[in-house]
């Protein structure tokens, strides 16, 4: 599969990334190797075959829906990059 | 004496400090000196193993004299008090950082304890440091680490494997005595075959991942690194169980491995009469699969067979799908589990014009390459008009792998295969090729994207006198079995006690 520059270009929106021009080079050849290394699935037959999303899909491990943990307000807030009180500070979001 | 303490088992060590020969504050400062001589040369230096992301020096010695007492009270005599473990850096504690290795969260002091590590507290370890690893846990060699690269305690021009590289040169180089890793797609198995050392990636859901941070997480286990089985079932009987907090958890209560950790005390002949091991054949006709590894698995097979197993050569299908199912899947999670990462609550911000920008540029500064590669790769098989022919058509391959396993596991007990198709390589060596890096995983990724158990344990060594492990699949919860198979090997071979010093 061709990586070309609007593809490169959605998938850094959908990652919120930004690419360096070298990265950029670079992931265009590494991700096209890599996809089409991934086509090698093609050559199976799965029609029919259900997905797995996950190794254990029928067991499901409930708990009481409950608080257990206690007020951890500060100790999470005193890790936050920038805080504003008890709020989580950041630059304007909405105009 | 101490470097002879540092050749020991966690069994041992717990012993020697439980029969008062030795106090868990000696042990401790032995063990930290070690490591703390390794710490404190230069970054980038070509003697620097460089196992540590943190040393928590203080910690330890407190925690030390804390074990003492209560094993001079009597109060705590559980086999492994006073033991010194490694912890690598994605799994959360509250003392020392944790960072998994990347920038984003350089600094970064996690507010809570993981399960397994309340875990290990209960049962008297102690802690002395956090252990390097790839960025995320996404690589096999440790190179991708923000912190510097890791070198192999066996030859210092060499990687020591990963993504658990730094757990697994920590006990190999004798800074701990055995460590804790997380498994995605090898990365407990591939650095033990690498190291010489024992690993387990256990049965998924069997051990908590509370507290792990999040890469693949049907895939996704955390396990022990130790210098051999005995060391490795205890691990593994303290940290596995129920919680409550991880709601894939599959269990009622903790493995039950003491057969596995006296098994060395009993004396049978042809032990494993009655016990089916299937090889695969054509895993031992892989292109890229080394000669020596070849000899070594071939060796144990006929060891195997020494011991009274019944051998059963069969043809495993849809090897050559694994990695590239594991892929696919593996950076689908990430890229979902990594969106985290933006800058607002904890670790790394770098400024912006706005909100979005920040978002952006925290993310761009504070990503390494590999860790931003399997991003953009998940946002593209996620992607609509993609997800079908990528995502969907992984998660069916998927499931034909299990069948595969399935039907195997249905017809032997135990599969044994190589760990890794070659020793540890040059560092450098595959770095620059992602696929190439990618496909040193075509062993271990099946046994992420079944959720089966799996050992890696020393084999021999290869011709430039570097480990070879291998690796014995069982089925979903058969820990006891598979490493009941594992001791009855290092009850007849010594390559387990082998050290790199």
């Amino acid at each position: 599969m061709q990586i070309t520059d609007e593809l490169i270009d959605y998938l850094c929106v959908l990652s919120r990334l930004k690419l360096t021009g070298e990265e950029r080079e670079g992931r265009k050849k590494d991700l096209g190797d890599i996809l089409q290394y991934m086509e090698k699935l093609n050559e199976l037959d799965t029609d029919g075959v259900r997905e797995m999303t996950h190794p254990f899909e029928e067991f499901n491990y409930f708990r009481e829906d409950m608080i257990t943990n206690g007020d951890d307000r500060e100790n999470l807030m005193t890790i936050a990059p920038e805080r504003k009180g008890d709020y989580f500070k950041v630059k304007k979001a909405v105009d | 004496m101490a470097n002879e303490l540092r050749t020991k088992s966690a069994f041992e060590i717990g012993r020697l400090i439980r029969d008062k020969q030795i106090s868990s504050p000696e042990v401790t400062r032995v063990f930290l000196d070690a490591a703390k001589a390794d710490f404190s040369k230069a970054v980038g230096a070509d003697d620097k193993i460089n196992a540590f992301t943190d040393l928590t020096e203080e910690y330890a010695m407190h925690r030390a004299e804390e074990i003492q007492k209560q094993i001079e009270t009597g109060e705590n005599l559980s086999p492994f008090s006073g033991v010194p473990v490694a912890i690598k850096d994605c799994i959360c504690t509250t003392n020392g950082t944790t960072t998994a290795s990347s920038k984003i969260l350089e600094g970064y002091v996690s507010p809570y304890d993981a399960e397994v590590v309340r875990r290990l507290n209960a049962a008297g370890t102690v802690m002395i440091g956090k252990v390097n690893m790839d960025e995320f846990a996404m690589g096999g060699s440790t190179e991708t680490s923000h912190y510097g690269i890791t070198r192999n305690p066996w030859d210092l021009s060499r990687v020591p494997g990963g993504s658990s590289g730094g757990s697994a040169a920590s006990v190999a180089a004798g800074f701990a005595a055995f460590a804790l890793g997380s498994d995605t797609g090898g990365s407990i198995r591939q650095p033990c075959s690498f190291n010489n050392l024992t690993g387990v990636k256990p049965t998924y859901g069997s051990v908590s991942r509370y507290g792990l941070m999040a890469y693949g997480s049907s895939l996704d286990q955390i396990g022990p690194l130790c210098h051999d089985v005995r060391d490795a079932a205890a691990v593994l009987s303290i940290i596995s169980g129920p919680d409550k907090r991880d709601s894939t958890n599959i269990m009622d209560e903790s493995f039950e491995l003491c057969s596995v950790i006296h098994h060395f005390e009993n004396v049978a002949d042809k032990p494993l009469k009655g016990l089916k091991i299937g090889l695969p054949t054509n895993y031992l006709e892989m292109d890229g699969l080394a000669h020596d590894v070849r000899e070594t698995i071939i060796q144990a097979r006929n060891k195997y067979k020494e011991l009274g197993a019944e051998i059963i050569d069969f043809e495993l299908p849809l090897i050559d799908y694994a990695v590239p199912t594991y892929l696919i899947v593996s950076a689908a999670e990430a890229s979902s589990n990594l969106s985290r990462y933006d800058g607002v609550k904890y670790g790394y911000r770098a400024d912006g014009d706005d909100l979005l920008d920040v978002y952006y540029n925290t993310r761009s500064e504070g990503f390494g390459t590999e860790v931003k590669r399997r991003i953009m790769l998940g946002s593209f098989v996620l992607s609509s008009g993609y997800f079908d022919a990528y995502y969907k058509k992984a998660l069916k391959v998927r499931a034909l792998i299990k069948q595969a396993f399935d039907e195997a596991l249905s017809k032997v007990d135990v599969i044994l295969s190589p760990v890794c198709p070659t020793e540890a390589y040059e560092i450098g060596g595959q770095i620059k090729d992602p696929i190439a890096m990618y496909l040193g995983d075509i062993y271990t990724t099946s046994v992420n994207l079944t959720g089966l158990p799996a050992v890696s344990l020393p084999a021999g060594f290869s011709n430039n006198n570097l480990p070879i492990g291998m690796q014995l699949i069982g089925k979903t919860l058969s820990e006891e079995k598979l490493l009941g198979v594992a001791a009855e090997f290092q009850k007849v071979t010594d390559y387990h006690k082998k050290r790199a010093f």
